[in-house]
Parts: structure tokens; C-alpha cells; sequence
């Protein structure tokens, strides 16, 4: 016996509501914009500068008394917030404190951060530093950049390659469906106050890699089954292609979802927001590539005479053997 | 019909048997760790017979590449200090004044009374002349005291330019030589860190350059970053000190007064040297390569004015007889004095390459930081954290690795576990790849490896998907085999090239952790495909040989 997720042969219309698809996640679009611009990310230190402490005690974490410890050295904006996490042991009590960057201050300053320790320790004498990150404002700017850079860079490589191997349809359709997942993990990112760093700019381009090969396995099918029922109304091919490849997007996306889960679980807190969106992402990315480019791709239309080969025409690897 | 020549046959066996070997060493990491180690410590001198038996650990035939561990998983320090290059024109333009002082003062019936003015703009000496009709005459005394500049983009010109403005004659560095000064002054910055942290003997220190005036400092194991800047902190002590005798022997009395230092580059060398310094590394004011009269590699260097009077009063006393260049008590170098060397500026002339020219005015310069720095990132992970962090990522990625692997096996049966041996192997030539170039595996690398579990049967998921169709249709199992691996190669290549800018743009842009995560994602691009599309097939073809089935159920 097999394990079957989708029967052999599906034939769903997934075009019958096109303007319900489309509608749901211009919804979902604007939400996520909406407390993008209302409640904005909760940037860590790597974009906004600051100096973020993880301290480690047996005591249980006191976080009322460590802000009054804080508070009388007047450092400015501190966040503390305990850590919570399975793999930790009972001893094991995990607060982050972050302290926003000082005024005036082009660099990190070690006094900040000496002062802070010895008022934590005075409280909680056996707390233990065990990581302590500074970025000076100079830097964070330059990161934010060279992130918000990198993202659009992707978009756009992704967007050439496609073009260049499709059609630019089939590119427009991919890099919106691409825009439409970055868009709504930064909306989740906004809206769950997660704080957003370095590491969540990895995710997100992991994300563009990942909702991409999605995508680019649809289309694939479309532009063979194109060139296969060249009569074939776009809507019925375009159906006909999302139902063979459903399978396969299905095994796909569970098998990541596996591993992702168990790195969410099990993977510790340091990583956890970096997973988390790698997760949310794999999901939006299923949905997109189906519901986004597909759509997006019959409301464009395509190029039906095939007759007449182009050089992006075809399958110039198909040849290759093993 | 369905088969795979020979020598394909070999060589994808003979890749994937590479890939292991090359990847074992982390299976044994401590014991491959203290065997290197050793090995190294050999070959710095050390040859004892403890590190001769720590380096029998492991068998010297076996490949003992590893993959580093980056900081958030073994512990230790990151900075990212800005060299603030602009320093070194104020230094070097205090260190010019006295010479034009002295030139212009000389001409004093030409260009009547000279003042400096003050505050004047950073590399710029501003000097008031009473007599406006000399400026042109001062203006080419001046440029008589103009160097060529020694570097590749600024040939052909000079280091100072000079201009008169009404009654005020400007000297400014010239482009060229900001951007040479710039140069050496970054490395300069990065040899005296480099040697620093050497000193304290931490494994795999990474300082690089980054950017224009950037260093980036990484040091595995160490406390906190605060002791890393204090290491960083304390300047290197550059001393000019008369030699009395050469000697074998280090354990030799140097006598009252005296000390003995080992030579820097001559094993067994040792000088007895007087302890009080002629000249110490602070009144050095530069130091470049350069030629001798001859035409052989040599060292220019210069003092400022004090130290140019004591090392020219003790030149012109001891022409003849050597003395060192020290450097952190080892002497770099001993010369014998040719001539009573005034003017503060000297040369070093030896039998240097010009490598070793170059090399010894970069350690010349290199006694103290030539310029501030200033931090503008700083990190440090405790070593608990990161075992913590290796701790959790070990389980998560068995975990995943083994629901992974039962979830193909229950999809796809037989075919599943084909594409099951090629995930673990997959999983190998990952490491491998990466212990070969040793690269560095990060927490967030360990998330790429967990994610390339997961879409790493992707390739297979698609050809496999592409058989399933393919038998519906009921060409043979040969022929839809075939087809399935020929039709859905298009789709694999596109996904995973796509997948595979991504990696190289986060590369590209990223840094430290990104960094690890973009290179595990790329190389496990790579491996899946190679294993999806040679390895499993192989494994299909080779079982198909066997047992020539009519039917077969994917």
C-alpha cells in the first residue's frame, strides 16, 4: 500500500473563482501593508543598532526586577522578555534584555553594557552573560540597506531568468506570486511583533527560492502541455497542469513542512523566528504558485502559436543523460 | 534503453566515495580536531613526542579537512572595528612641517617670515609667508621635498601638492598618495591585529578587510569581546637597540645591562643586545619599501625629530658596528651602520627579496596602530549557548532526517528508498563539499541543511511523479523509467536554478551567519541535483538489471 496524499488522477477547477482567489489575498495584502504601516516590524538590533544581552540564571527570571535594575541607569529604550523554550532545562531561567542605541553614539560603547551587567548581576548573582551583541547605528543603516538590496536583487535575477526561459507572462505571473509571499511574511512578521533581523532577510529569500521553484514546476507543465493540446482553451490547460503536478506540489511541500517542523520544535529559540518564517513561507508558497501566478498567467494570457520555434522555446536540457 | 555506460558508472561511485571520505573527518571531530592541532604545532617547531603521538590520533592518509564551526555555535568574539584612516594625514603632515620650516627658512630673503596657521583643514599645512612676491619661489622649494608615489594606480605622481592662496602657501596630500597612505594604512592596521591575536594562540582567528576602511575581527573560544579589544588594544613595542655580540647559545648570560633575543626569521640565532633603546617604534613616522642605490630591495625609513637626532648622534658614533631592529623581543633585523645617518630618514638594506622588503616595512609600521579604532559592531557568544545551539540543532535535523526518510518510503515503496540512500548521501557530500573548502557551519547553516533535507527529494519527487504518469500510460517500465527521468529533468533544472540565484545573491550580499546559511543552501542545490538525477537513477538502473520486472509500481 501507498501512501496516497492526492488521488491518481484530480480534476479540480481552480479557476471557477478567479475573482474570489485573487480577491482573498489582495485581502490578505492589504492587511499585512496595513500593519506594516500601523504597528511596523519589530526591528532587532541588527537594523535599528543596540545592544541585546541573554542572560542565563537558575533563579527564575524576575523581569519586574531587573527593568527596576535597569531603569536606574537610564540607558533609554529596554525590552526585557523571558525565553521560554522545551529544550531548556529547569534550571535554566533565559531572559533577553535589549537596550536601544544610546544618543549621539557613532559606535558601540562598552561602558553601556558593563554597567548593565554589574546592575544584573547585583540582582541575580549567579546570572550568567552567555551572548551579548552590539551594533553601532552607522552599521544597522548600511544592513537595512544591503538587505532591502539583496531582496529586490533576487526578485529581479529570478524575474530575468524566467523571462528568458518562458515567457515574460510566465515572469510577471512568478515574481508576483513572489511579491505576494514576501509581502504577506513581512504582514505576519508585523502583526505578531516577531522581531525581524539578519537572519529573517535569509528567510525571506529562501522564501523567493522556494515559492520560485514552486511556481516554476506549474509552469513547466503549462509550457509542455501548451505546445501538447495546442486547441486547448488556456484556462482548461492551465487546470490540466496544476492537476498533474498537484502531487507533486503536495510531496514537495509536506516533506519540507516535516523538516521545518521539527526544526521549529526542536531547533531552540535562537533560530526560532528565522524557521518560523521559512514555514509560513513554504505555505504562502504553495498557495501563490497556484492561486497567484496561475491566475495571474490566464488573466495575461499567453502566446498560443508555438509552431514557429523561438530560441526560449523548448526543452534544451531534455536531452541530457545520466 | 535504460542503461548507464561504464565509465558514468564510475565516476559517479568514484564522486560519491570522494564526497565520504571527504566528510568522515566530522564524523570524529575532537579526535581529527587534536591530530590537526598536533600537526600543526609540528610544524611550527613543536616536534615533540607528545604532539608526534596526538597526530597519531588519526591516520595521516585519511583527509582530516573539517567543517569550522562558526561563532554562534563554538562560543567566542566578533568586532567590526573602522580604521579611522584619516589620522595618519594629520600625522603626516605634523611630521612634514619641520622640514618645510627648515627649507623655507633658509630662504628667508626670498619669502620673508613664514607662520603656520592654525586650524587648518585635516592633511593640510596652511604656512603664511610675509613676502607674497617669494610664493612662487616657495612654492618650488616646496615641491622639492614631493616623493613619487609607490603604488600601482598613483605612478607617475607625486604625494604633496602645493599651492599658494594670496599670502598663504597650501600644502596638501596629494590624491594618489591619500589613497596609497589609505592602503597601507589598512594593512598596517590588519598585520598589527593579525600579529596581536596570533600571540594569544586561539584557533582560526578570521580578520579580514572588509569595504574600504573595515576589519572584521573573529576569535573562536575567546571570553568576551571587551578582552578581544584590550588584546587588539595594546600596542606593539618597535625598539632600535645596539648589539654587542651574536651568539648560538640562547641560554647564554647577556650580562649587566644586556639582554638576549632570538633573531625573528634564523632558527638558533641570538643577539645580545644593550637594554636601553637608541630610538623606540613611537618616533618611527614611516616605513616603505623600497630600492638601494644597486638597485636591490631595501626599507626607507623615517623618524620624527627627536628620534632622528638620537639615532643620528649614535649613527655618527658607531659607524661599523650593528644594531637591531626589535620588534616584541624578537629582532627583525641587524644592520651594520654604513654612515652617520641624519635627517631621521634611513634605509635598510639586506639580502631581501622584495617580498621581504615589503613584509619587513609592514612589520616596521606595524609596531603601533597607526590609526583609531573605532567598533561599530561588537558580539560575543558564550560557549554554552552555542553547544546548546548544536545540542538542539542535532536532534531537530535527526528528526527531521528520519520523518523525511519514512515519509518516502511510505509514498513511494521501493523507489522511495532508493531515493532514500541518496538523501543520506546527500546529507555527506554536503559535509564534504564543505570540509573541503572549509567553510564554516553556522546555526543558521544547520537550518539549510535541515531545509535541504526537505526539498531535497524534490527532484526525486518529480521524476518519480513523472514514472507514475508514465507507467499509466503503459509504454513498458523501461520506457517510462526513461521518460519520467527525461521529462522531468526541465522542470528540476529550472526550480533548482532558480533556488540557486537566490543562494548566490544571499552570498553575495550576506554576512557571518548568512553567509553559512547561503552556502549550505547552494551546496545542497547542488548535491540533491547530483544525486536525484545520477545516483538514484543508478540505483534504479542497476536494480532494474537484476530483476527485469514486467510491471513496476512507483
Amino acid at each position: 500500500m501507498r501512501l496516497r496524499l492526492v488521488p491518481q488522477q484530480t480534476n479540480f477547477d481552480f479557476f471557477s473563482r478567479p475573482v474570489l482567489w485573487l480577491g482573498i489575498s489582495a485581502f490578505l495584502i492589504l492587511l499585512a501593508l496595513g500593519s506594516f504601516g500601523l504597528r511596523g516590524l519589530n526591528y532587532g538590533i541588527d537594523f535599528r543598532g543596540g545592544t541585546t544581552i541573554r542572560t542565563e540564571s537558575a533563579q527564575p527570571v524576575d523581569v519586574g526586577a531587573y527593568r527596576d535594575a535597569l531603569a536606574a541607569l537610564e540607558l533609554g529604550d529596554v525590552v526585557i522578555s523571558e525565553v521560554f523554550d522545551p529544550n531548556f532545562g529547569p534550571e535554566q531561567n533565559v531572559a533577553m534584555i535589549r537596550i536601544g542605541a544610546q544618543d549621539g553614539e557613532e559606535a558601540v560603547s562598552t561602558e553601556v553594557i558593563e554597567t548593565a551587567e554589574a546592575a544584573l548581576l547585583e540582582i541575580s548573582p549567579d546570572i550568567k552573560f552567555v551572548s551579548v551583541e552590539s551594533v553601532g547605528p552607522k552599521v544597522s543603516g548600511e544592513l537595512i540597506r544591503t538587505a532591502a538590496i539583496a531582496v529586490a536583487l533576487a526578485i529581479g535575477a529570478v524575474l530575468v531568468y524566467i523571462w528568458l526561459r518562458f515567457e515574460w507572462q510566465f515572469a510577471v505571473g512568478a515574481v508576483v506570486a513572489l511579491v505576494h509571499d514576501v509581502v504577506l511574511t513581512i504582514g505576519v512578521f508585523s502583526e505578531l511583533q516577531i522581531r525581524f533581523d539578519l537572519a529573517i532577510i535569509a528567510a525571506l529569500l529562501t522564501i523567493v527560492g522556494y515559492s520560485l521553484n514552486d511556481t516554476v514546476v506549474v509552469f513547466d507543465r503549462v509550457r509542455e502541455n501548451l505546445i501538447k493540446y495546442k486547441s486547448k482553451d488556456l484556462k482548461e490547460v492551465l487546470n490540466l497542469s496544476i492537476n498533474e503536478t498537484l502531487s507533486r506540489t503536495f510531496m514537495t511541500s509536506l516533506t519540507t513542512l516535516l523538516a521545518l517542523i521539527a526544526l521549529l520544535v526542536l531547533g531552540g529559540d535562537v533560530i526560532r523566528g528565522f524557521v518560523f518564517a521559512m514555514t509560513w513561507g513554504v505555505i504562502v508558497g504553495t498557495y501563490s504558485s497556484i492561486f497567484v501566478a496561475s491566475v495571474m498567467l490566464l488573466r495575461l494570457g499567453v502566446k498560443r502559436d508555438w509552431s514557429k520555434p523561438t530560441d526560449t522555446t523548448g526543452n534544451q536540457f531534455g536531452d541530457i543523460d545520466a | 534503453m535504460l542503461q548507464v555506460d561504464l565509465w558514468k558508472r564510475v565516476l559517479i561511485w568514484a564522486t560519491v566515495v570522494v564526497g565520504l571520505l571527504l566528510a568522515m573527518p566530522n564524523a570524529f571531530y575532537s579526535r581529527v580536531e587534536t591530530h590537526n592541532d598536533a600537526v600543526k604545532a609540528i610544524e611550527a617547531g613543536f616536534d615533540t613526542t607528545e604532539n608526534r603521538d596526538l597526530a597519531a590520533g588519526w591516520p595521516s592518509y585519511l583527509p582530516s579537512g573539517l567543517v569550522n564551526l562558526g561563532l554562534d555555535l563554538r562560543g567566542g568574539a566578533h568586532l567590526l572595528a573602522e580604521v579611522q584612516v584619516q589620522d595618519v594625514y594629520e600625522a603626516r603632515m605634523e611630521s612634514l612641517w619641520p622640514e618645510v620650516r627648515d627649507l623655507l627658512r633658509d630662504a628667508r630673503d626670498e619669502v620673508g617670515t613664514i607662520r603656520l596657521q592654525p586650524n587648518a583643514p585635516l592633511g593640510e599645512l596652511r604656512i603664511k609667508i610675509s613676502e607674497p612676491a617669494g610664493m612662487n619661489r616657495a612654492i618650488e622649494l616646496v615641491r622639492t621635498l614631493a616623493q613619487p608615489v609607490v603604488s600601482l594606480t598613483g605612478a607617475g605622481s607625486t604625494d604633496l601638492e602645493v599651492r599658494g592662496e594670496d599670502d598663504v602657501l597650501v600644502i596638501t596630500l596629494s590624491e594618489a598618495e591619500r589613497q596609497a597612505l589609505d592602503d597601507r594604512t589598512m594593512q598596517q592596521s590588519l598585520e598589527i591585529i593579525r600579529r596581536r591575536i596570533d600571540e594569544v594562540g586561539t584557533r582560526e582567528p578570521t580578520i579580514q578587510r572588509q569595504g574600504f576602511d573595515r576589519i572584521l575581527i573573529q576569535v573562536p573560544g575567546i571570553g568576551s569581546a571587551a578582552e578581544l579589544k584590550e588584546i587588539i588594544g595594546t600596542t606593539a613595542q618597535l625598539t632600535f637597540q645596539p648589539v654587542v655580540s651574536r651568539t648560538s647559545d640562547g641560554s647564554e648570560r647577556p650580562g649587566v645591562g644586556n639582554e638576549i633575543l632570538p633573531a625573528l626569521d634564523q632558527e638558533g640565532v641570538y643577539y645580545i643586545l644593550e637594554q636601553a633603546p637608541v630610538v623606540t617604534g613611537e618616533d618611527l613616522t614611516n616605513a616603505q619599501p623600497a630600492f638601494d642605490q644597486n638597485g636591490r630591495p631595501a626599507v626607507n625609513f623615517s623618524f620624527n625629530p627627536s628620534g632622528a637626532r638620537r639615532f643620528g648622534d649614535y649613527t655618527a658614533n658607531n659607524i661599523g658596528s650593528p644594531f637591531a631592529i626589535v620588534l616584541d623581543d624578537e629582532v627583525i633585523s641587524a644592520p651594520v651602520i654604513q654612515a652617520h645617518i641624519a635627517g631621521g630618514s634611513g634605509i635598510i638594506t639586506g639580502s631581501f627579496t622584495v617580498e621581504e622588503s615589503t613584509q619587513l616595512a609592514v612589520l616596521l609600521r606595524a609596531g603601533a596602530l597607526p590609526a583609531k579604532l573605532v567598533f561599530l559592531e561588537e558580539r560575543t557568544i558564550g560557549p554554552e549557548l552555542g553547544q546548546d545551539s548544536i545540542d538542539a540543532g542535532k536532534i531537530a535535523t535527526m528528526v527531521a532526517f528520519v520523518a523525511v526518510l519514512v515519509f518516502m518510503a511510505l509514498s513511494y515503496g521501493l523507489f522511495g528508498l532508493f531515493a532514500n540512500v541518496a538523501l543520506i548521501l546527500n546529507i555527506a557530500l554536503i559535509f564534504g563539499l564543505l570540509s573541503m573548502i572549509g567553510a564554516t557551519l553556522t546555526l543558521p547553516g544547520i537550518a539549510g541543511i535541515v531545509l535541504t533535507v526537505g526539498m531535497a527529494v524534490d527532484a526525486n519527487v518529480l521524476v518519480f511523479e513523472r514514472i507514475r504518469e508514465e507507467v499509466r500510460t503503459a509504454r513498458g517500465p523501461a520506457r517510462a523509467i526513461e521518460l519520467g527521468y527525461e521529462k522531468a529533468l526541465s522542470a528540476i533544472v529550472d526550480a533548482n536554478i532558480t533556488t540557486f540565484i537566490t543562494a548566490v545573491i544571499l552570498y553575495v550580499m550576506g554576512s557571518g551567519p548568512v553567509r553559512g546559511f547561503a552556502v549550505t543552501l547552494g551546496f545542497g542545490i547542488l548535491t540533491s541535483v547530483f544525486t536525484a538525477i545520477f545516483v538514484t537513477r543508478l540505483l534504479i538502473v542497476i536494480w532494474f538489471e537484476r530483476r527485469r520486472p514486467k510491471t513496476i509500481e512507483v
